[in-house]
């Protein structure tokens, strides 16, 4: 039996913007299909540069990324793209059609698929999310918690290899920080998750990856890296107050 | 369809011009003014015309005509315009009410306003009847350039959302003691406008990149199927007929 290709595979990836910051300098990741993962990593560590080039919108400057195993190269951005669905930090600009409706099937229709079957992944993607009540509104009139919800939907109606979720934490209430866990871990996905909030990388990622000034320089399982203070002060990590593992 | 972008000039009904495809109530209201403004201005009875159309249009669509009426007051400051053509115009003069006016500007006044009036009343009737969105979708089936209907229905969204992050610029300047009455402040407000273009600059790079992310290739998906029949056509456009009848009427009496 042929053995399934990794989700990601990213090779000594380099990358500097053209002023010359060099972003990446050499990452080795790799994440089988199924895998969650979380990325962590302090401020200017690389990770949204990383994050960039799983879909192609940065180019490596050298290394490799193949998404279950198709390398991310012009010719077949087009298929990458669908293949990696990014969840960016926020819903106002992942949600840019007038309705849920639409946003949920701009990707889907955009990937060449029919009109009956982009419906289709629409209500199916909603479901997924809990939100298939809303399909007709505005995103300006759903609450934060629901925002991130249809946000997750309008990449779920892709049907993507691998979710990639910015921030995914980031100014929820509780209820709906919780909201989203469950359907996160409900989704039985293979997901990349980059993320300050430690808590919420060790409630839904049993392994994780700290980037550090462009390189990986720890790869474990969550508990372990969080229970080790030295290595997260040594990268501007810390568990929040009365937190303890 | 298109509920949260109710604007203020829409009123929800349920009526058969309200059901019309958006494209034939654009292409109608169009061609429409272009019968009224090819009208020669001395033909007064068949503006009656037109206005009678009119009217006739909001009782299909259930809209009372004060409603109509109170909103076409935007065009008030053209009309002050049209106001004053009959003083300043040239003669011949006629006298009326001990007042010496042109006559020739009396007739471009009237031009202005009825030609103007009628065409707002018209624009009117289109956004009274059809919500935001389905005018950008009629917009898209009419084949309007992509890049229209893209800044068109990014614009429909980003609007709130940038109002909403001036409203709290503006909440944390009063916080710190500013206070745009006084003249000497108004450097703060017009920094504040700076700063929210860049901020909307920003917000429209991420954007971009959140749709190349889901396969944006330059257009917009056509995402609603578009079952318009040949008699909607024939239905939107009978108004139109009548108004081109008129038009060609005022051609032979005036």
């Amino acid at each position: 039996m042929p053995v399934a290709p990794p989700s990601l595979l990213v090779r000594d990836l380099l990358f500097a913007y053209p002023d010359g910051h060099q972003a990446l300098h050499g990452v080795d990741l790799r994440i089988e299909p199924g895998e969650r993962v979380a990325l962590l990593g302090p401020n200017g560590a690389g990770k949204t540069t990383l994050v960039l080039h799983l879909n192609g919108i940065l180019a490596a400057g050298a290394g490799s990324v193949e998404i279950a195993g198709l390398p991310v190269e012009k010719r077949h951005v087009q298929e990458i793209r669908r293949r990696v669905g990014i969840v960016f930090q926020d819903p106002d600009d992942q949600l840019f059609m007038p309705t849920v409706r639409e946003d949920v099937a701009f990707g889907p229709a955009n990937f060449g698929l029919a009109p009956a079957d982009v419906a289709h992944r629409v209500t199916e993607a909603l479901a997924a999310v809990g939100m298939a009540e809303h399909t007709d509104r505005s995103p300006l009139h759903l609450s934060g918690g629901q925002r991130r919800r249809v946000a997750l939907a309008t990449v779920l109606a892709c049907d993507p290899e691998i979710l990639v979720l910015d921030e995914p934490s980031s100014n929820l209430d509780p209820v709906a920080r919780r909201e989203l866990a469950e359907v996160l871990l409900g989704l039985g996905r293979t997901m990349l998750m980059v993320t300050h909030d430690l808590p919420y990388a060790l409630q839904l990622c049993p392994r994780s990856v700290i980037l550090d000034d462009g390189v990986v320089v720890a790869d474990g399982p969550t508990r372990d890296l969080l229970a080790d203070r030295e290595l997260l002060a040594r990268h501007r990590l810390e568990l929040p107050f009365g937190f303890a593992l | 369809m298109g509920a949260g972008h109710a604007h203020p000039l829409h009123l929800p009904r349920e009526s058969v011009v309200h059901r019309l495809p958006p494209q034939i109530k654009i292409v109608a209201a169009f061609l429409g003014v272009l019968c009224v403004v090819a009208t020669p201005r001395e033909a007064f009875p068949v503006f009656a015309g037109y206005l009678a159309v009119l009217v006739g249009v909001w009782v299909a669509a259930r809209i009372p005509p004060g409603w109509i009426l109170r909103r076409s007051l935007i065009e008030a400051p053209f009309v002050v315009l049209a106001v004053l053509l009959p003083f300043t115009g040239p003669g011949p003069q006629v006298e009326w009410l001990g007042l010496t006016l042109s006559e020739p500007g009396l007739l471009g006044a009237w031009n202005i306003l009825v030609k103007g009036t009628l065409g707002v009343l018209t624009s009117l009737t289109l956004a009274a009847t059809t919500p935001m969105r389905d005018l950008l979708v009629g917009l898209q089936r009419l084949h309007a350039p992509a890049m229209v209907t893209t800044i068109t229905t990014l614009m429909l969204r980003y609007m709130e959302v940038i109002a909403g992050e001036a409203r709290r610029m503006r909440l944390a300047r009063l916080s710190r003691g500013h206070d745009p009455r006084f003249l000497w402040q108004a450097g703060a407000t017009a920094r504040g406008v700076g700063a929210l273009f860049l901020r909307s600059y920003e917000r429209g790079e991420r954007v971009h990149l959140a749709m190349l992310s889901r396969g944006w290739t330059g257009a917009m998906p056509v995402l609603t199927a578009d079952t318009t029949t040949r008699a909607d056509w024939v239905r939107g456009l009978a108004p139109v007929g009548i108004a081109a009848l008129l038009a060609v009427t005022g051609w032979v009496i005036a």
